[in-house]
Order: structure tokens, then sequence, then C-alpha cells
């Protein structure tokens, strides 16, 4: 079965999101525009995961727990997850990785975790936007031990991005999947990147509006629309004609 | 020297994208480069010249937050358009040039020293 997705939003938590990107206004977007798979992946943090995950079991949108990692070179790597719980725990290791320098909400904008009710809850101290201490070729085997797979994000844009700030796709990268801004470079990036013949191709909204969030036009092949079968089967290289 | 004084010595090469409104009264410290943002964030020294290539909305963020007195985006790199609007709201100098990084921040050094 084929099913539309979207799994590269950003909510109020991300300095850069907009404030009306409450989880319940995304999952209800979502539902809305007939999207069945979205992930809410903030900037090194998956605070809003789980009110986004009650809000998709009620709007029937499955919700992937997941997160937008900045490495230590500043390249954007979207990672996601089987359940909360290993969502969180990454979370928590992350926030341990962070720079000690604190948001400067006037300069960046504001960091606010909402529940499903739309409740400020609290808001982040830390700047997320910011470098972690973890490195681009240490990102697959962490997120591994958490059960979580890494995608490149938006690879082909002039910064914050794997082919900006290292150059080139590090040959011993283990990812399968990457995300592609513009879908059009598609040909051209795996001509120049021979390592992405084997990888599965995605494009997503990298939204920070809620007006931004995709219209229901790309779609994964699934044997069925659940996470684990999402994540296995980006997990696996990908094969031509499969 | 002020960020006026400088802005009146810059020859064709540069183009100014936003001035800040102190620039009569900002003195510039010295000319700091870098293009990581979380470097830059703990290492830009006040009212310094920041030449960079990284022309997004976290540069005028960090601007902010270091206090420098302006920004360089050389290399010809884009400023994005919530960057541009972002400085004007932030009151933040934005300089743009297509020199390389070094030939950039030797001429400013040249002018300021």
């Amino acid at each position: 079965m084929k099913y539309s997705y979207d799994l590269h939003i950003h909510s109020c938590l991300s300095p850069c999101g907009s404030d009306d990107s409450l989880p319940s206004n995304i999952v209800g977007m979502a539902a809305l525009k007939g999207l069945d798979i979205i992930a809410v992946t903030d900037h090194n943090s998956c605070g809003n995961s789980r009110a986004v995950d009650k809000l998709g079991n009620e709007y029937g949108v499955l919700t992937v727990p997941g997160m937008e990692l900045t490495t230590a070179e500043e390249v954007h790597v979207v990672c996601l997850f089987h359940n909360i719980e290993s969502a969180e725990e990454f979370s928590e290791y992350v926030h341990s990785k962070l720079l000690p320098i604190e948001n400067n909400e006037a300069a960046f904008g504001k960091q606010q975790f909402a529940d499903e009710d739309d409740n400020i809850i609290k808001t982040e101290p830390l700047l997320l936007i910011n470098a972690t201490e973890i490195p681009f070729d240490g990102v697959y085997d962490i997120v591994k031990t958490y059960s979580g797979i890494m995608i490149p994000a938006h690879i082909d844009k002039s910064s914050t991005s794997v082919l900006s700030n290292m150059g080139f796709i590090p040959p011993d990268s283990k990812f399968s999947t990457a995300e592609i801004k513009h879908i059009g470079y598609k040909e051209r990036l795996i001509g120049e990147n021979p390592y992405l013949n084997d990888c599965n191709i995605i494009t997503n909204s990298d939204a920070h509006y809620l007006e931004d969030i995709n219209e229901p036009i790309n779609f994964l092949e699934l044997r069925e629309k659940s996470i684990d079968c999402l994540l296995d089967t980006f997990n696996k290289k990908y094969i031509k004609g499969r | 020297m002020t960020l006026t004084e400088l802005i009146s010595k810059l020859d064709e090469r540069f183009t100014i994208i936003n001035l800040s409104d102190d620039a009569d009264q900002r003195q510039l410290s010295k000319v700091f480069c870098c293009d990581l943002l979380s470097f830059a964030m703990a290492r830009n020294p006040a009212d310094s010249v920041w030449v960079t290539v990284m022309g997004n909305v976290n540069t005028i963020g960090v601007m902010s937050l270091t206090d420098g007195a302006a920004v360089i985006i050389a290399e010809n790199a884009a400023i994005d358009e919530i960057a541009a609007k972002k400085a004007v709201e932030q009151n933040i100098a934005v300089i743009k040039t297509a020199l390389p990084v070094f030939e950039t921040a030797l001429t400013i050094h040249e002018l300021i020293k």
C-alpha cells in the first residue's frame, strides 16, 4: 500500500518554529490534509513527541517520534524512533550533549513544551538550535542503541547539511535513507554522490509554520501503516525495482 | 573607527544589505572569521565585524546574542529572505561581498586597524 507522509515538521519547541505550531494544530492540520504518516522533529529535542503521539491516536494519523539532531559539525540529521520511551531517552542523552548556551528568545525565538490540550507546560532554557557534541560519524551507532534510525536532512541545502558542511558523504557512513529538499535534484545528487544509489530518498516539508506542512503529495510503499514497518524499510538499503 | 566610517571607505565590491541605527556611534573592535554558528556564538567579540558564508536566520541570532557590529556574508553566499527580514527587525548591519573570506577579512582589517 502507498501512504502519504511528511516526516520533518517543527513544533513550537523549535526556536525557529511558529508559536502556533502546537502539537494539536500540527496533527489536526495533517489530518485535515489527509496525511497518513507524520513526524514532529524539533531541533535536538523530542519534548513534544508524547503530546503528538496522543493526538495522532485521536486523529488517526500515524505519528513517528522524532528529532532533528544537530551534530558537532552542524549537520542536521532527522532521527526517528520506534516508540516514545526510546525517543525520550535519546532526547535526554542529546540534552546532556548540548552546548551550555542559553536561549535568547528575542534573537532565536521561544522553545515551548506543550501538552495535547494546548497548554504550555514549560520552556527549554538551553538553545536547541545549537550544535551538540555528537559527531556525524557517531550518529548511526548512537541512534541505533535507542532503536532509532538516522536520515541526513535536506542534503541538498547550502547550509546545515552533510554535503554543505562536510563536503561529501563520508564513505564509511551506514545510513540507508536520505532526505532531499528539492526532489528535482534527486538524479543529479545520486550522480554526484554514488553512496546515494543504495539509499531510499525521501522529501519532507521541514515546515516551521503550519501552512508549510506538505499536502499528501509524497508517498511510501509499505506493507502496513506502522512505525515498525516504516523504520524497517528505511533501515534497509534501497534496491532498484523493489 | 565607527561602522559608518568603515562603510564610507568600502568600494563597489561590498553591498550594504541592512544598516543598523547605531552605526554612527558603533566603534569597531576587530575582524572575526568563522562559519560554525556554535563556535561564533561563543567566540564572536563584541563590536566585531564578523566574516562568514552562513547567511541564514541563525547568523542574525548570533549577531544579536554576541553584540557584533556588522556581519559580512562573503563568497557571494546567499542571504535568505527570513534572515534579511530578521536583520531589519533586530537592527543588525549586514553587508555582502563576492570576495573570499580571507580577502574580505584582510580588507576590513586594513581599513579599521
